[in-house]
């Protein structure tokens, strides 16, 4: 399944992922889980339907077309522009762990056939905080996208902002904002995905401003942190709060969608806004009697299908 | 005054905290007792005063936020009196309610209609407990975006004035969606099709701050602070302990210096020798000589130029380089 990546470092990742050993223990439920069928699950537990998270590399693995995904920027990093203190040796520890320079992948691909601009971000890497690299790469997607007039996805999953970069890092809530409000302007989609956990910075810019947003089950999603609220308020929070299901009550999502329906769901999404369909589709894409359209010659943002 | 608490930074603010305990301690012998202590007490002032004079010369960071935060300093309302004429101030969001930490106002600048919008803390405890501390729900930012679509449908200059600790932490301000509120304020600022000058006056507090601060011009006052994150809330998640807040004050880069260095601030406007507060006309006249130097150009821009280069001064922010992995 790992066949798109060139990387070779990224199969360490994997294992590392996922300790060794045969069993794995959920960190909801607690129950011993058969690894293999856990991963046939798309890391959802078969027994509470806990929805592990994903290193960003998974994420597109499982929402892309075998062989459709191209890179963008693979290499574009954070710099240390503060001098901050103990912040290289963060990097380098992140680096480390995932075999990743920064913590979100951008690209396009297509999803059941469809062509996309995409991006997932990493929560494994320093808690998918957004410093100047992940401000940059979001940007530059959501460019590539009203260039070439594709959609753009993003899956998010962040603690918010990387302090570590000051209010440089602040001002990736700006530039990645008014990336996406050129995208809004040119009629082109923007699907926002977030996925557990995503908060602070990151929801307070690209990550709420989706023309439909979508969130999975039992995601952390929300502005400012759990305990810092229970202390200013003083009382305690009901148990779900700021997860998926409750912002879904409060009218701050679309839909949450479970993972095994999340690369159908965005995929039908795509069709109605009118996504350019590649010819030739992956084998694990469903087979569509639609003429495909090339993104060439298609004008507007007229919904071809759906 | 700049007070030694908490956590001195420097040898300045010990032998600060140490006169003015001293002189804390006469003033209490002298009143418990009714003995006359008032010509050691001036001595003592005098010698506080020099060790203040000294750390207004060359204040650290640490020192900046406490005058930032100063409850003497300019507030909004002081600003606006003295700036703007006929000013019609605007309520609600429609939606919920009249947040009261954010204003929104008609007004005229030197006789031109502009739209006033910015943080409202208060001057004392009773009234900032009214304005919650100069930190919105999301209703204010809506609020603030209603204000600013009126200026761009007349083409007249928003003014934004920042002074905020931040987004409120509350259980009703997330589920009323203010990380949603904050994101699209920040979306539409960058595209607003009218003139947007921001002044941060006194603390710029994370996206409570930069939801009213996307615009053509970032102007900032000599002493107040833009920051991702309070140094506070930066000490106790890097090194659990909130007490090094001075330290995180440093590495944070939340001075009008530094900013401008990063390019985030466009002009740094002088304050009075001590801060803001000492002669709060000067601040204001360094303001209103900024709007008038700036103002006439702006209006005269086309708006797509306007929007082309608002886009650019943020796309262009960040530090990136090519992994060397």
């Amino acid at each position: 399944m790992l066949n798109w990546l060139r990387r070779p470092k990224y199969r360490s990742l994997q294992r590392r992922e996922m300790p060794a050993g045969l069993w794995a223990k959920c960190p909801r439920c607690t129950n011993l889980i058969y690894r293999k069928e856990l991963e046939r699950n798309l890391k959802v537990c078969p027994k509470c339907a806990y929805h592990h998270r994903l290193p960003a590399i998974e994420r597109l693995e499982i929402t892309l077309d075998e062989d459709s995904f191209a890179e963008f920027d693979a290499d574009l990093t954070s710099a240390d522009p503060l001098k901050f203190e103990g912040y290289p040796q963060k990097l380098n520890e992140a680096r480390q762990k995932t075999g990743r320079p920064e913590a979100v992948i951008t690209g396009d691909g297509t999803i059941e056939g469809y062509r996309t601009v995409i991006g997932a971000l990493d929560f494994h890497f320093m808690g998918g905080s957004m410093g100047s690299a992940v401000g940059e790469k979001v940007a530059r997607a959501a460019e590539q996208a009203r260039d070439r007039r594709l959609p753009l996805v993003i899956f998010s999953a962040s603690g918010g902002a990387r302090m570590q970069e000051g209010a440089l890092s602040l001002m990736q809530l700006a530039k990645t904002s008014a990336a996406i409000g050129r995208l809004h302007d040119a009629g082109l989609p923007y699907l926002s995905v977030m996925c557990d956990p995503t908060t602070g910075g990151v929801t307070a810019s690209f990550a709420f401003l989706g023309d439909v947003v979508l969130a999975e089950p039992g995601a952390l999603i929300g502005f400012a942190g759990r305990r810092v609220i229970e202390q200013t308020i003083r009382r305690k929070l009901p148990d779900d709060f700021q997860t998926a299901e409750f912002c879904l009550k409060k009218g701050l999502l679309d839909m949450v969608v479970p993972r095994s329906e999340m690369r159908s769901t965005v995929a039908r999404l795509l069709s109605f806004f009118g996504a350019p369909k590649v010819e030739a589709v992956s084998v694990e894409a469903p087979a569509r009697t639609e003429t495909p359209q090339v993104a060439e010659s298609r004008s507007g943002g007229s919904a071809a299908e759906g | 005054m700049i007070t030694s608490t908490p956590g001195p930074s420097s040898d300045l603010d010990r032998q600060l905290g140490d006169l003015e305990a001293e002189i804390e301690r006469l003033r209490r012998l002298s009143r418990e007792q009714s003995i006359d202590l008032a010509g050691e007490i001036a001595t003592l002032d005098a010698r506080a005063e020099d060790v203040r004079r000294k750390i207004y010369t060359n204040p650290t960071p640490w020192h900046v936020v406490q005058l930032a935060r100063h409850p003497q300093r300019p507030r909004l309302l002081d600003l606006v009196a003295s700036l703007f004429t006929d000013v019609i101030e605007l309520h609600g969001d429609r939606l919920f309610r009249d947040d009261p930490a954010m204003l929104a106002a008609l007004a005229r600048f030197d006789g031109q209609p502009v739209v006033v919008i910015g943080h409202n803390k208060g001057k004392d405890t009773k009234e900032n407990i009214a304005r919650n501390f100069g930190m919105p729900y999301p209703e204010g930012y809506r609020k603030a975006l209603r204000a600013m679509r009126v200026g761009e449908k007349f083409h007249y200059p928003v003014i934004a004035f920042v002074d905020t600790p931040g987004a409120f932490p509350g259980d009703e301000a997330e589920e009323r969606g203010q990380a949603e509120a904050i994101a699209r304020n920040i979306e539409e600022m960058s595209r607003l099709r009218t003139p947007v000058i921001v002044v941060i006056t006194g603390e710029g507090g994370s996206g409570g701050a930069l939801a009213i601060a996307v615009g053509d011009l970032t102007l900032m006052l000599q002493y107040a602070i833009y920051t991702v994150i309070s140094p506070e809330g930066c000490a106790a998640i890097l090194w659990h302990d909130a007490s090094k807040a001075a330290q995180a004050a440093e590495a944070l880069r939340l001075t009008a210096k530094d900013l401008q260095a990063l390019e985030i601030v466009d002009e740094i406007l002088p304050e009075p020798f001590g801060g803001a507060h000492r002669d709060p006309d000067a601040a204001v006249g360094a303001v209103r000589a900024a709007l008038q130097r700036h103002l006439p150009a702006l209006r005269e821009t086309p708006v797509e130029a306007l929007l082309e280069r608002r886009y650019a001064k943020f796309r262009t922010l960040g530090a990136v380089e090519t992994a060397k992995i």
